[in-house]
């Protein structure tokens, strides 16, 4: 079955690949990329920890079609530190234990980033329902959704 | 298995493609079909898409609604004069799900999903569908009931009548993760008043039966009637008449026949 050609920016970088038909963004990312930061959980869109920024708004790579990001802007968490300088929400999740296993970590960061990106001092809750789509089974959630806070507006978060 | 992928620019060429391909797919935001591609469907040899923008359209300006089948939760979310369907849009999935999933998806979604087509039964709504030999609107009510039947057919769009008060129309989810979770049961409801009368009123439930139902013993019961204590009273105990709920990982049948009156007295009396 012919390859398709798809040509779309990676973390502000323009990136031509070749397709299969019905591959997902996940495995485009990670196979024909080799950008190993989004994850592959459960692949059903239940676990999270695929997420990616597509045009800055969060989606499960696992459950894109590739194609579908032609001539569009993807942001995985390989783009969003600045150079050896870990991003806010990085150093956060350090400072705050937020990463045990670490297998949910790339996508909480996403899904942090998407929140933080439109709404730089969020409350408590909305933390809470921002991160709602992605499973942790190790830290009970607490120590991440302290260190989004954290990292929101210098520590300005609202109650 | 690498499967092919037509994208086509108009619904009708889309709904062609369909309708000519029993291993076709119609790829709205991927929640459905992507997954099950990702678990190794055979039965999906080609998947299709339309980039229409009529698809993603919604038209909420007057006293009828129209939304695209390609709309979003989120959308709906960020639409002020859909402030009555942002309860069922937010109970779906987290961020990146409502980001995704579409108003037309969630028709063909099984349970323990599906939670938007629930609130969709209670207010009668008509989808608008294009199949090979042309387009027709439908009930949604005759919709679920043949929608094994319906995945040759493009779903264009969904319409339904303004609630006539923000309290005429309610919804609830029960599940066990929050936010975000399967549903244990989902009920809606439509109660229109004339005076101090119920009017037509609709209840449906989701995870009761193998698709979102009407509970139309319950429906019986309000019909003509003051929303007071003994008409609560009948329509929970009416509520599992007709319903064929099954086991999951999230609640058994049994369990399911339970509670579904608790939460529709629960949901009628205003009760969080």
């Amino acid at each position: 079955m012919a390859k398709t050609a798809l040509q779309f920016q990676h973390n502000g970088r323009d990136v031509a690949i070749f397709v299969d038909g019905g591959t997902n963004l996940l495995v485009a990312l990670r196979e024909l990329i080799g950008d190993m930061t989004p994850k592959f959980g459960c692949g059903q869109g239940g676990c999270g920890t695929c997420s990616v920024l597509i045009d800055g708004e969060l989606h499960l790579s696992c459950l894109t079609l590739a194609e579908t990001v032609a001539g569009r802007s993807v942001e995985t968490l390989d783009g969003i530190k600045d150079g050896p300088n870990l991003h806010p929400l990085q150093r956060a999740f350090a400072d705050n234990f937020a990463a045990q296993c670490g297998y949910c970590t790339p996508g909480m960061l996403m899904a942090a980033k998407a929140l933080l990106d439109r709404n730089p001092q969020p409350s408590r809750a909305e933390v809470i329902e921002a991160i709602s789509g992605n499973i942790c089974r190790c830290t009970g959630y607490e120590p991440i959704i302290n260190a989004v806070l954290a990292a929101a507006s210098g520590g300005r978060a609202r109650a | 298995m690498p499967v092919t992928v037509k994208t086509f620019t108009n619904t009708h060429d889309a709904a062609a493609a369909l309708s000519s391909d029993r291993s076709a797919r119609y790829l709205g935001g991927g929640t459905l079909v992507m997954r099950a591609l990702n678990e190794g469907d055979i039965s999906i040899s080609t998947v299709v898409r339309a980039s229409d923008h009529a698809m993603t359209r919604i038209d909420a300006s007057g006293s009828r609604i129209t939304l695209g089948a390609g709309v979003t939760f989120a959308r709906i979310l960020a639409e002020r004069d859909l402030g009555f369907l942002h309860a069922p849009a937010r109970s779906i999935g987290g961020p990146a799900v409502r980001n995704m999933g579409t108003v037309g998806g969630n028709l063909f979604a099984p349970v323990p999903y599906g939670d938007f087509t629930v609130a969709m039964l209670a207010l009668d709504a008509v989808v608008s569908v294009q199949g090979g030999l042309g387009g027709r609107e439908i009930s949604i009510d005759e919709f679920l009931q043949t929608r094994d039947r319906q995945t040759g057919v493009l779903v264009l769009a969904i319409s339904f009548a303004r609630p006539g008060s923000t309290d005429a129309f309610r919804y609830r989810k029960i599940a066990r993760i929050k936010p975000k979770g399967g549903a244990v049961i989902t009920l809606a409801a439509h109660l229109p008043v004339n005076g101090s009368r119920i009017v037509g009123a609709r209840i449906a439930l989701g995870s009761m039966a193998p698709t979102p139902i009407r509970a139309r013993a319950a429906e019986r019961t309000l019909e003509g009637r003051a929303l007071d204590a003994s008409t609560i009273s009948a329509a929970a105990a009416a509520a599992v008449e007709g319903t064929t709920p099954g086991d999951n990982a999230l609640a058994s049948a049994w369990y399911r026949r339970e509670i579904v009156g608790v939460h529709l007295r629960r949901l009628l009396s205003g009760q969080e």
